[in-house]
């Protein structure tokens, strides 16, 4: 079970701090698939990356993560190399570069594997069945990657980031660069590496909502750095609370409408500038119900048994 | 695989028969002939100078038509006969060249390789050392940029003038004479140590500057991102990104080696040392069209058979141009 509680993760850059994650907490229960969406920008890389990888120009500001009650030294590069691939992995949004271009695939992996002192031996019999789970054949462990296709490296990646069964995987936009019948593909495949405890909880990070609601157990909605609202799916999708994620939800297409008839509605405005955002809510200028007391920052709280949103609207107020 | 190197060696020929003929060409249009030039160096009488102009104008084979010049010039290339040196009269060009030669790649075979190795591995750990970085690192580029000739003779000067450890000229003292004594060897070497230490230098400072740069690039690659983030040992990711970065690294070296028959002009010009490239500047400066051809075709040669071999090594270990080069054949 992984806890996150109030992370703040800050970009250090030239011009000031960007703060790309202010306060976020929520929990992942065993097992879950979490999807995490929002916009570009909105902060729900920084949060998969500062989970495993938190290098400058990002910085720990504050807040801790604790893994199976245990509390992650996040900001220690050193001391985290022993969570990290063992405790969490990666499947990251530059799978089709992520392997060494001048290695045999699978001398690569035995190389990462002897470096981190893995069992090499039973790790490489397993390699075999977890290739055969994702429909590679044997022969890719003799090839460079340049010899295989963009969704064959993708599933190789798959594949190379769990060998060693992780406790939390973070799949950051695994199905972005993919055709919509690969997403497919590669989800399920996600959904059967969880199934078959190649994994145990995953974090899915895109910004294809309709992708979460066919594999993810949950959903997390960023906007601007702020966790926005986290339900089951089924509760995001028919019954957001939150007006951002309404406003998400309600410009989804839908089956059986035809939008020739009825434009397909967006949100008005923009996002803000992380480098020095608004004081309060940070939806509060593009939100229909925005009241007075939006200058404040709205707390994440608990509204009913797993389901959590941030609007001074609901919460207390409402229900 | 065939049909690559098939293809390759079909491109080096033409390459290689192009290269011979503009070799061939250059030094004729140059103002004055070689015959002219040796006639200014005799003082004789005028009746005596035309008789002579004839002779070696005959004798150089300079009377025939331009055309059957160049047929000449290559029947005699392919049967290893370079012609007579003008200016080392009556010495054939193969002789004069093969004498220069051994000093070329004693020369610049350890001086280049040794710079490459030190220059690589060097560049490898200025790269991640913030404090090598900005010491050393500017030492490069000062190295780099010094125009060659200056830093040549300063360090004459410096080592041979001031200090008075090294020898400024000649390949050993004229006081001997070539035989395999210790005492010889060691002034062979004392003479060797400057020309060598200068070229070394100057390139150790662009091959470590290059290095330095391919490696940071490396190091913020995709793939070292992701073995980052898998928590693997920097050692692992440092040899990945060094065994990348090498590949560019492989092709300069490659091109290096090419020119080693060449000389360093430059150098041997500063330090008065007997290689091909003091001997091209001499061929020049007389109008030597037949030195100046075989100083060239050794160039040419040099150049097409390194390249030839990297093309080789390059297949060997990176597999993307493997990858090419049967996408092509396919």
């Amino acid at each position: 079970m992984l806890q996150v509680e109030n992370l703040t993760v800050y970009y250090q850059t030239l011009k000031g701090q960007v703060r790309a994650l202010e306060n976020a907490s929520f929990t992942l229960a065993d097992g879950e698939i979490m999807g995490l969406a929002g916009e570009s920008g909105c902060g729900k890389t920084t949060l998969g990356h500062s989970l495993i990888h938190l290098s400058p120009p990002m910085t720990h500001i504050g807040g801790r993560v604790l893994l199976n009650g245990q509390e992650l030294p996040l900001a220690d590069m050193q001391k985290m190399d022993a969570y990290r691939f063992n405790e969490i992995s990666i499947i990251p949004q530059y799978a089709m570069n992520a392997m060494n271009p001048i290695r045999k695939i699978g001398q690569m992996t035995e190389e990462l594997l002897r470096a981190k002192k893995a069992d090499v031996k039973t790790v490489m019999a397993a390699l075999k069945d977890r290739l055969e789970m994702v429909k590679l054949p044997q022969e890719v462990l003799g090839l460079y990657p340049i010899e295989l296709s963009g969704g064959m490296k993708q599933r190789m990646v798959m594949v190379l980031s769990t060998l060693l069964d992780p406790e939390l995987l973070i799949a950051d936009e695994i199905t972005s660069a993919l055709d919509v019948a690969s997403q497919k593909a590669v989800s399920e495949m996600l959904v059967e590496f969880r199934d078959q405890h190649c994994c145990n909880s995953v974090i899915f990070i895109t910004h294809d909502i309709s992708i979460l609601y066919q594999i993810a157990d949950s959903i997390l909605i960023m906007y601007a750095g702020q966790l926005a609202e986290k339900a089951s799916t089924e509760t995001i999708i028919h019954n957001p609370r939150h007006p951002y994620t309404r406003l998400l939800i309600s410009a989804l297409p839908e089956i059986g409408v035809r939008y020739s008839d009825k434009r397909l509605t967006g949100i008005p405005g923009k996002t803000p500038l992380l480098l020095n955002p608004p004081q309060g809510c940070r939806f509060r200028e593009r939100c229909p119900l925005a009241f007075e007391k939006c200058a404040e920052v709205p707390p994440f709280v608990e509204i009913e048994p797993g389901h959590s949103v941030a609007c001074w609207k609901e919460g207390s107020a409402d229900a | 695989m065939r049909k690559y190197f098939g293809r390759k060696l079909l491109i080096y020929l033409l390459t290689f028969f192009l290269a011979v003929t503009i070799d061939w060409l250059i030094p004729r249009f140059m103002p004055g002939n070689p015959v002219a030039n040796m006639l200014a160096r005799v003082s004789v009488n005028s009746t005596a100078a035309s008789v002579m102009q004839e002779y070696y104008t005959h004798l150089f084979g300079l009377d025939l038509p331009l055309w059957q010049q160049y047929l000449n010039f290559w029947a005699n290339l392919l049967r290893g006969d370079l012609g007579i040196s003008a200016y080392l009269f009556p010495k054939p060009v193969t002789q004069v060249l093969m004498n220069a030669i051994p000093y070329d790649v004693a020369l610049l075979l350890p001086a280049i390789l040794l710079s490459w190795l030190a220059g690589n591995n060097f560049g490898a750990v200025a790269a991640r050392s913030k404090w090598l970085d900005n010491t050393v690192s500017p030492i490069g580029y000062i190295l780099t940029a010094t125009p060659y000739m200056w830093l040549g003779i300063l360090l004459a000067w410096f080592f041979g003038i001031i200090l008075d450890v090294f020898p400024i000229a000649g390949a050993y003292s004229f006081s001997l004479s070539p035989t395999l004594s210790w005492k010889f060897i060691g002034d062979v070497l004392l003479h060797w140590f400057l020309p060598f230490f200068s070229l070394f230098m100057v390139q150790f400072g662009g091959w470590a500057i290059g290095m330095r740069n391919m490696i940071i690039y490396e190091l913020e690659a995709d793939y070292s991102h992701y073995l980052e983030a898998l928590g693997a040992p920097r050692s692992l990711i440092r040899r990945y990104a060094f065994n990348n970065a090498v590949l560019p690294q492989l092709s300069g070296l490659a091109l290096q080696l090419g020119v080693i028959v060449a000389g360093a002009l430059v150098t041997e010009v500063v330090f008065s040392y007997p290689g091909i490239g003091y001997l091209l500047l001499a061929a020049i400066q007389n109008q030597d069209y037949f030195l100046i051809q075989g100083c060239f075709l050794f160039i040419i040669i040099g150049v097409l058979l390194a390249n030839f071999v990297i093309d080789i090594v390059y297949v060997l270990v990176d597999p993307r141009t493997r990858r090419g080069m049967t996408g092509e054949a396919a």
